[in-house]
C-alpha cells in the first residue's frame, strides 16, 4: 500500500514537472528550427538558431524594443526601491496613530483593478502631453511614473523593516548621524537582501508589463519588448523559428534574475505574508 | 546617566513632535504618488462614468451609461466569461496547489528541489510571451493535438482555439498552468512553519493522513489560503494579457474578458471613455463585494 503511494506521488510529480516545463522545452527547441520543422511537430533541436537570429535582427527591430525595455525596468526598479523604502522606513520606524491610518488607506490601492484606472491615467498623460511633452503620452516616462510606487511595496518594506535591530539607530544618532543620515548609512546597507528581493520583484514586473505600455505608447520606436512579441504573435503568416527565438532573447533578463537570485526571489515573495 | 533621562523627558515633546515631522517627510513622496496615480483617477473614473462622447469631448449625460451597461450583450457575455474563468480556475488552482506543495514538503522525497523548481518556473515567465507559446501549441494543427493523437488520446484534433467552449478551456488551461506554481510556494513556505510535533501527536492519537491534511494543515494554512484566493480573484477579475495575446477574445465574443472590453470601448471601437470608465466600476464593485465574502467566509470560522 506505501510504495503504491510512493510511486503514484512520484509519477503524479513527475506529470506535473513535465507539463511544467514542456514549453519552455518546446521554445527552446523551436527557435533552433525553421518554421517549417516546427509546424511538422519536430521535437529534436536543430542547428538553424542563429540563422533564426540574424533573421530576427535583420527584419525586426528588436535591439531598440529591448533597450526600451531595460530603461523602464532599471529606472522604475531603481526609483521604486528609494520610494517606497523611504516610505516603509517612516511608517514603522516614526510610528503614530495617524501614520496607521494612512498606511490602511495606502493598502486599499492594491484593490484597485488597473483597468479601472487606466483610461483616466491615459487622460492625464494626454493633458501632460500638451504641457510637458517629456513626460507624456508615447514617451518612457510616461509608462514609468505611474508605475514606480505600488502599495505593495511600501507593505513589504514596512514588514521587513519590524524585523530590523533599531538599537542600530540609537547607536547612529549617538554618532551624530542625521535622520537621513540614519536611513542611508545605517538603514540601506542592513537591509540588502531587503533591496534584493523588492528590486527583483519590481524588475520583472516592469520588464513584463504589457497593457500600460499598450496604452501610452504608440510610435514604434518606442516599443517594449511586450508589446513587440505580442505583434509577432499575432502575424498572419508567423515564422515560428523567429518568434521563438525572440521570446527566448526576451526571457533571458528575468531568467538571468531568477536563476541568480531565486533565494531572495522566493523570499520576497513569501516574506510580505508571514 | 539620570540627569540624561530627565533631560530627554523635559525635551522629549518637542523631539517627539519633530521626529514625526520627520517620518512624514519619510513617506511623504509615496504618499503623494499613489494619491495621484491610484486614488485621484478612480475618483476620475467615477466622475467619467456619468459622462459619454468620442475622444476628449465628453458630456455628462446622467446614468445613461448605467442603463446601457444591463443592456449591453457584449458587457453581460464577457462578465459570464470572468466568472466562469474565476470559478473553475480559482478553486482547482488553489487545490493543486495545496496538494502540490503538500506532496513537496515530504522530507523522505526524493528530487524535492528539481520538482519545486520545475513547478515554480511557470510563474517566472512573462504573460505576454507564454500567452503566445501557448496560442501555437494549442493551435489546431499544433503540438498538443499531435502529442494527444499520437498517445490515442482523441482521434480528431481538439479545435482549441477556435471552438467557443475549448477556447475558454485552453485559457483556463493558461493560467493554472502560468500561476500554480506562484501559489505552491506560498502553501509551501507556510508549511514549513508548521510545527511536526502537531503532526506526530496527531499520528499517536491514530489520524489518518486525510484527517491530518483536513484537521490539521488546511485550518493552519486558512490565512495563507485567503490571501491567495483574493489575490488570484482579483488577478483573473483583471484578465487581459492571456485572453488578447492566446484567442483575441474570441472565437465571436467567447473568450473576453471585462479587461479586454474595456480596452476595446477604450481604444479600439470608437473610443467612449465614459462608457468604458462605466463598465471599469463594474470590477471595483465586484472585486469589493467578492473580497468582503471571502473575508467574511474565513473570518467567521475563526
Amino acid at each position: 500500500m506505501n510504495k503504491l503511494k510512493t510511486t503514484g506521488t512520484y509519477i503524479f510529480l513527475i506529470l506535473a514537472a513535465f507539463i511544467s516545463i514542456f514549453p519552455f522545452l518546446w521554445m527552446l527547441i523551436s527557435a533552433t528550427n525553421t518554421s517549417a520543422d516546427v509546424t511538422k511537430g519536430k521535437l529534436i533541436p536543430g542547428s538553424y538558431f542563429f540563422d533564426n537570429i540574424s533573421n530576427l535582427f535583420s527584419s525586426i527591430d528588436i535591439g531598440t524594443a529591448l533597450i526600451n525595455s531595460a530603461k523602464v525596468s532599471i529606472t522604475t526598479t531603481l526609483l521604486s526601491l528609494v520610494i517606497a523604502s523611504l516610505a516603509g522606513y517612516g511608517f514603522e520606524i516614526y510610528r503614530s496613530k495617524a501614520k496607521d491610518v494612512v498606511f490602511s488607506i495606502l493598502l486599499l490601492s492594491m484593490m484597485i483593478p488597473f483597468a479601472a484606472i487606466m483610461i483616466p491615467l491615459f487622460q492625464m498623460f494626454a493633458k501632460l502631453s500638451s504641457v510637458a511633452p517629456a513626460i507624456g503620452i508615447d514617451t518612457l516616462s510616461g509608462v514609468i511614473l505611474p508605475t514606480v510606487v505600488t502599495a505593495f511595496l511600501i507593505f513589504f518594506f514596512r514588514q521587513s523593516t519590524k524585523m530590523f535591530p533599531k538599537e542600530l539607530l540609537e547607536a547612529g544618532r549617538i554618532d551624530g548621524l542625521s535622520e537621513l543620515g540614519l536611513f542611508i548609512r545605517v538603514y540601506a546597507p542592513t537591509m540588502k537582501t531587503t533591496y534584493a528581493a523588492a528590486g527583483i520583484i519590481t524588475f520583472m514586473a516592469s520588464w513584463n508589463n504589457y497593457l500600460w505600455p499598450l496604452i501610452v505608447l504608440q510610435s514604434p520606436e518606442n516599443q517594449t519588448i511586450p508589446m513587440l512579441i505580442s505583434q509577432l504573435g499575432s502575424s498572419y503568416s508567423p515564422d515560428y523559428g523567429m518568434i521563438m527565438t525572440a521570446i527566448v532573447i526576451s526571457t533571458i533578463p528575468t531568467a538571468l534574475v531568477f536563476f541568480f537570485m531565486q533565494k531572495h526571489f522566493v523570499a520576497g515573495m513569501t516574506g510580505s505574508v508571514k | 546617566m539620570k540627569t540624561e533621562v530627565r533631560r530627554t523627558s523635559i525635551r522629549g515633546s518637542s523631539i517627539r513632535t519633530k521626529a514625526n515631522l520627520t517620518g512624514w517627510l519619510f513617506i511623504s513622496l509615496a504618499v503623494i504618488m499613489i494619491v495621484i496615480f491610484y486614488f485621484y483617477p478612480m475618483l476620475q473614473a467615477l466622475l467619467l462614468s456619468f459622462k459619454s462622447g468620442t475622444g476628449m469631448n465628453l458630456d455628462y449625460v446622467g446614468i445613461d451609461n448605467y442603463k446601457r451597461l444591463f443592456s449591453d450583450k457584449t458587457f453581460t457575455t464577457a462578465l459570464t466569461n470572468t466568472f466562469i474563468y474565476l470559478i473553475v480556475q480559482v478553486p482547482v488552482m488553489i487545490i493543486l496547489a495545496l496538494f502540490l506543495s503538500v506532496l513537496l514538503n515530504s522530507r523522505q522525497l526524493k528530487f524535492r528541489g528539481f520538482f519545486r523548481t520545475a513547478i515554480f518556473l511557470p510563474a517566472v515567465t512573462s504573460l505576454v510571451a507564454y500567452s503566445v507559446i501557448f496560442k501555437y501549441l494549442f493551435a489546431t494543427d499544433g503540438m498538443i493535438n499531435k502529442l494527444f493523437m499520437s498517445i490515442q488520446l482523441i482521434q480528431t484534433p481538439i479545435e482549441w482555439i477556435t471552438d467557443p467552449f475549448w477556447a475558454k478551456v485552453t485559457i483556463i488551461i493558461a493560467i493554472t498552468w502560468r500561476w500554480t506554481g506562484y501559489n505552491m510556494i506560498f502553501y509551501l513556505s507556510a508549511l514549513q512553519n508548521i510545527d511536526q510535533s502537531i503532526y506526530e501527536a496527531a499520528r499517536i492519537d491514530g489520524a489518518s493522513a486525510t484527517r491530518q491534511f483536513f484537521g490539521i494543515t488546511i485550518p493552519l494554512l486558512k490565512p495563507i489560503i485567503l490571501f491567495t484566493s483574493i489575490t488570484s480573484t482579483i488577478g483573473t477579475l483583471q484578465l487581459f494579457d492571456e485572453v488578447v495575446n492566446i484567442t483575441q477574445g474570441g472565437p465571436g465574443n467567447a473568450t473576453l474578458s471585462i479587461s479586454h472590453y474595456i480596452y476595446n470601448l477604450s481604444f479600439k471601437y470608437t473610443s467612449d471613455f465614459g462608457y468604458a470608465a462605466t463598465v471599469s466600476y463594474s470590477i471595483v464593485v465586484i472585486i469589493i463585494i467578492l473580497a468582503f465574502l471571502q473575508f467574511k467566509l474565513a473570518g467567521d470560522k475563526k
